[in-house]
């Protein structure tokens, strides 16, 4: 597969799309390469949006993945604010919002997900936000300003919990709105789910559980509320919808490569058709550790599968593969994910949660499977090596502060 | 601005030129330098961006916080001038930093 002179084109800017292009030129890879973005901007870190970029703690440059001209100088064409109408995999060629169709000999996807909306009465009003892009952080960030502000939460998710952690820190009103009965229902356990509920309500968010949506209340065109299946209204200035993300898999879905919630790659990140690779938040990917096939909404997983890309392109061996990790900031809280809980049939807390310091181990037959760990990177850091060692550790050790992580896990 | 060279594990080098205020690890990253992974963009959260800092520089570079001293404890070959890059702020001070790369960051 490693063609020297391979034309690869890129299709979406993200960042999974702009580390292929960056991992492609460490390597080596000297042939030409486009990739074709839909959105304005170069490829831009997407999770300080929620966080420090939020909280004006990080400016516009600083986000950016390169500075642009390593475009130019690495001859990477790249090209902004076009949108890749369809793949023909026949003739091999990319149609475009404009311009004339694009050849490729290797074609890459990296067109990621998009915010999941409601579908509800008054989702158009304006201030009902939702947050993925440079842009819907730009509206989130206006609509935090100024006294007087009350965010709305719709969906007790990381980038919800995230977005209400920097509105309380800007000075604004909080409500988190969630279906489930508790939040993070669907990525963590009951007890992180407990202890960041806890941790935001000290902080003054206010968290509607076991609440629907009916649909949004506006006056002037503007939403003033967002009205709960009991009947209340929860008066508002704006209202984020953080409801989950979808994959952009309607392009690959229409050439007739294999998807399920995502299109389906192999180990290589190749799709069912060999000229066409897909990586990051689009993927369904195999995940060797756990035996099955996940799709994946991370920094490192696109990276991963960027990595990966680059490899195969340019005849390297594949990197072993990585134990997936996640993180969140909100206030003080550093949060820390290794691995993931498939299978679980034991939970360890080490630590107390009343001092926001600690660590849920998810263990399967001893074996560590996933670490969640609150402001204790030691219990993250060795949590992920014994992710990736499946070596059975002692509980009785685990538990014990006054061992130490570097002990229980030799 | 400061000039920062990065020796990759084989002996290579690449010089540039880094505003005041950056941090050695995006320096790095702004410059497609390899062997600096830093997955977590900064945000102290994979040791992934792990250096060497070459002895006469490390007085400059300050010191390791809590979080940096615990993820570097379980980084790959770490020595006692290890440091996660993504912790030190450049200023004109550090004009001439030398930093080695480890051979994987993973």
């Amino acid at each position: 597969m490693s063609d020297p002179t391979a034309r690869v084109v890129i299709i979406g800017a993200g960042h999974a799309g702009g580390s292929v292009v960056a991992y492609l030129r460490q390597y080596g890879f000297a042939g030409p390469i486009t990739l074709i973005g839909e959105e304005p901007l170069a490829p831009y870190q997407r999770p300080p949006l929620s966080k420090a970029w939020l909280k004006g703690e990080a400016d516009a440059e600083s986000l950016m993945l390169k500075p642009l001209s390593f475009y130019v100088e690495n001859q990477v064409d790249l090209r902004l604010g076009v949108h890749a109408v369809a793949i023909d995999r026949a003739a091999k060629t990319v149609a475009l919002s404009e311009g004339a169709p694009l050849a490729y000999d290797v074609l890459v996807l990296a067109t990621g997900a998009r915010a999941r909306r409601l579908t509800l009465p008054g989702s158009d009003l304006k201030g009902v936000l939702e947050l993925r892009t440079a842009a819907d952080a730009e509206k989130l960030k206006s609509a935090l300003e100024g006294q007087g502000k009350t965010l709305a939460v719709v969906g007790g998710g990381y980038v919800g919990l995230e977005a209400a952690a920097s509105a309380r820190a800007l000075g604004a009103q909080a409500v988190v709105i969630e279906r489930e009965s508790r939040v993070l229902a669907r990525v963590a356990c009951e007890p992180l789910s407990n202890f960041f509920q806890t941790y935001h309500t000290a902080k003054g968010v206010v968290f509607e559980v076991n609440a629907g949506v009916e649909g949004f209340e506006g006056k002037d065109g503007a939403v003033t509320g967002v009205r709960l299946a009991d009947g209340r209204t929860i008066a508002c200035t704006a209202a984020l919808v953080g409801v989950g993300a979808i994959p952009n898999d309607e392009i690959a879905k229409a050439a007739g490569l294999d998807c399920n919630n995502g299109v389906v790659v192999d180990a290589s990140a190749r799709t069912s058709d060999a000229a066409i690779f897909a990586v990051g938040d689009l993927t369904q990917r195999p995940l060797p550790l756990y035996e099955r096939s996940v799709r994946l909404e991370s920094v490192p997983n696109a990276l991963e599968q960027a990595k990966i890309v680059a490899s195969v392109l340019t005849g390297r061996p594949l990197p072993a593969p990585e134990v997936p990790w996640f993180w969140s900031d909100q206030y003080d809280l550093k949060l820390q994910i290794a691995g993931m809980p498939f299978d679980a049939d034991q939970i360890i807390i080490r630590g107390d949660p009343a001092n926001a310091r600690f660590a849920i181990f998810h263990l399967k037959q001893g074996c560590v499977q996933a670490v969640e760990a609150v402001n204790s990177a030691p219990e993250f850091m060795a949590g992920k090596q014994l992710v990736a060692s499946r070596k059975p550790v002692a509980t009785a050790k685990l538990v014990d502060m006054s061992i130490s992580m570097k002990d229980v896990a030799a | 601005m400061a000039k920062i060279t990065f020796v990759e594990h084989n002996g290579k080098e690449h010089v540039v030129d880094a505003k005041s205020g950056l941090t050695v690890m995006e320096a790095a990253v702004k410059n497609n330098i390899p062997g600096i992974d830093a997955d977590c963009g900064g945000a102290c959260a994979c040791a992934t961006c792990h250096v060497y800092v070459a002895q006469e520089w490390l007085a400059k570079t300050g010191t390791q916080s809590a979080m940096e001293e615990s993820m570097l404890d379980f980084a790959e070959n770490v020595e006692s001038n290890s440091r996660l890059s993504c912790q030190i702020k450049i200023s004109d001070e550090l004009d001439g930093l030398i930093v080695n790369l480890p051979e994987s960051q993973h």
